[in-house]
């Protein structure tokens, strides 16, 4: 199957005071219709990776590549108005904390409703019929209830549902999620999950899940790519984790405490200048 | 002042914390031996902060009882000595300090409201037990990184030679690699100083790597209190501990599922 996505040489750089600082050094990937994962500490690049993609790096950002390409079309070279039509359309991005990623002045029906109406000619009445489906999609037991209220009534985990109904309400191709459950506790965590992965795989989506969390990524995705300092250090099956070769990848394995396992103290991260090269 | 060296270093008795008639913390008891490390688990809303914050004054206590190495708080306002043996450490490293003040300055302020002279020397040993060293001290917190951030908190906290040190999810906004360096460093502050831990946080992966006793807290009350080994090792009797310990366990795709 013809890939997604190709990504091919992205650098995404900031102009400051004290010079440019690179985000992204150099990023290569393609992607299908399946469940990629990247991971990497905060400072490495990941996020910045999946907001180039969505369109949503910064104006003052220096963004370059040699091939950004959603399904034939030139990412980097198309009008802004292309962008915004594909921004929430084809391609959707969930954000890590529903607090602050939802519209709190507009009720959660109305937004769902907002994003398929931007993006497709359809009734008001149809438009809230979709909306309430899609709620229903994400799990949520009353939809109806849940349509007129407010982000701040509900509660974290019930925004970010709420946030994955809204995203995927149009039926994108490609989702982008930014720590879609690092803002949630646990035991709901593993709920937004099943829900993303079960829709995920209904649709046929491409998925870039952007985590730091190299064993919850590696349990959700299929292929993993891990970054350091802008780079992409390696790259795994998901399923091959336990064989990882570059010590970064090992390092961030081996330092996490973990049940059943009486290491005092824990293994440090020993971080080698040419990691960075 | 009397210091009975036999009871609990914090014995907490019914407590409830009622805010407007939702009960935070539900005639909550325990207690906490010298030298222990006691963990706290439970998804938000089940009081596990709330414990930690009123026993370091910063939720109103509505009834119950707290005792400090078998003295027991009086209400109203505590004595400032309370504040020098019982000192906390928050979980977002980028809030809990003031981001105008030098790091000097910060580790000065606990020092100057306490009436503690010596604190050249204090501060030079603080910085240096957390692994900073002296030329961290006049840096601002922006200059600083997450985990850098937190070990000045660390440093604050032990400045005034505290006993009991609550630490409310103190690594989860930090990254894995750094995490490791900061409980390591605790484990060893306490060690060094024979200090007593309360700890909250929601990995369990963490509170048994750090805690010999673990309580689970759901809806303000107590449901069950392990040792960290039964835990581990599944002895474990509430269907809602269960939970936590299968959640802990990461992203299982259900079965049946077309991928």
């Amino acid at each position: 199957m013809r890939p997604l996505l190709h990504v091919d040489d992205l650098k995404v750089s900031f102009p400051t005071r004290s010079g440019l600082v690179e985000a992204v050094r150099g990023v290569s990937f393609t992607l299908g219709r399946e469940r990629l994962g990247i991971v990497g500490e905060s400072g490495s690049g990941k996020s910045q990776t999946g907001r180039a993609i969505m369109g949503l790096t910064p104006p003052q950002a220096r963004i370059s590549a040699a091939r950004l390409e959603f399904d034939g079309i030139d990412l980097l070279s198309a009008p802004p108005k292309l962008r915004r039509s594909l921004r929430g359309g084809r391609i959707a991005m969930v954000l890590q904390d529903p607090k602050y990623s939802l519209n709190p002045v507009m009720s959660i029906g109305r937004q769902i409703v907002e994003t398929l109406r931007t993006h497709e000619n359809v009734s008001r009445k149809v438009a809230r019929e979709r909306a309430l489906d899609m709620l229903a999609a994400v799990q949520i037991r009353d939809p109806a209830r849940v349509f007129d209220l407010y982000p701040h009534e509900v509660s974290g985990g019930m925004g970010q549902r709420a946030m994955i109904a809204m995203m995927l309400v149009a039926g994108p191709e490609l989702l982008i999620a930014d720590e879609p459950t690092s803002a949630l506790d646990v035991t709901v965590q593993l709920e937004v999950l099943s829900i993303l992965d079960r829709l995920v795989a209904d649709r046929g989506m491409g998925l870039v899940f952007v985590s730091h969390d190299l064993r919850l990524v590696s349990s959700f995705c299929d292929r993993v790519l891990v970054m350091y300092a802008g780079k992409v250090v390696e790259e795994i099956a998901a399923s091959e984790l336990g064989n990882a070769r570059h010590p970064y990848t090992r390092g961030l394995l081996n330092c996490m405490p973990t049940l059943g396992t009486n290491r005092h103290p824990l293994p440090v991260l020993d971080r080698q200048p040419e990691w960075r090269l | 002042m009397t210091i009975d060296s036999m009871s609990p270093a914090l014995s907490v008795k019914n407590l409830s914390v009622v805010y407007g008639g939702y009960h935070a913390l539900d005639q909550l008891s325990v207690d906490i031996t010298p030298g222990e490390a006691f963990g706290l688990v439970g998804e938000s809303g089940s009081g596990k902060s709330t414990l930690l914050r009123a026993v370091a004054g910063l939720a109103p206590v509505t009834s119950g009882s707290i005792r400090l190495q078998g003295e027991t708080l009086k209400p109203g306002r505590r004595e400032r000595t309370y504040y020098s043996r019982v000192q906390m450490v928050f979980q977002d490293p980028f809030g809990s300090l003031h981001p105008r003040q030098t790091i000097d300055r910060q580790l000065l302020e606990p020092l100057a409201i306490h009436g503690v002279g010596d604190g050249e020397r204090r501060i030079l040993r603080a910085l240096d037990e957390v692994g900073l060293g002296a030329g961290f001290r006049f840096r601002y917190p922006h200059q600083l990184s997450g985990g850098q951030r937190q070990r000045v908190a660390i440093a604050r906290a032990l400045i005034l030679e505290p006993t009991i040190l609550l630490l409310d999810e103190p690594t989860s906004a930090l990254d894995a690699s750094v995490q490791a360096e900061v409980l390591n460093l605790l484990e060893q502050v306490r060690r060094d100083r024979r200090l007593t831990f309360v700890m909250v946080t929601h990995d369990l992966g963490v509170v048994t790597h750090m805690c010999e006793r673990i309580a689970v807290l759901q809806h303000g009350r107590m449901v069950e209190l392990v040792a960290a080994n039964d835990l581990v090792a599944g002895r474990i009797t509430t269907e809602y501990t269960r939970q936590l310990m299968r959640a802990s366990e990461g992203f299982v795709r259900a079965s049946g599922l077309a991928a």
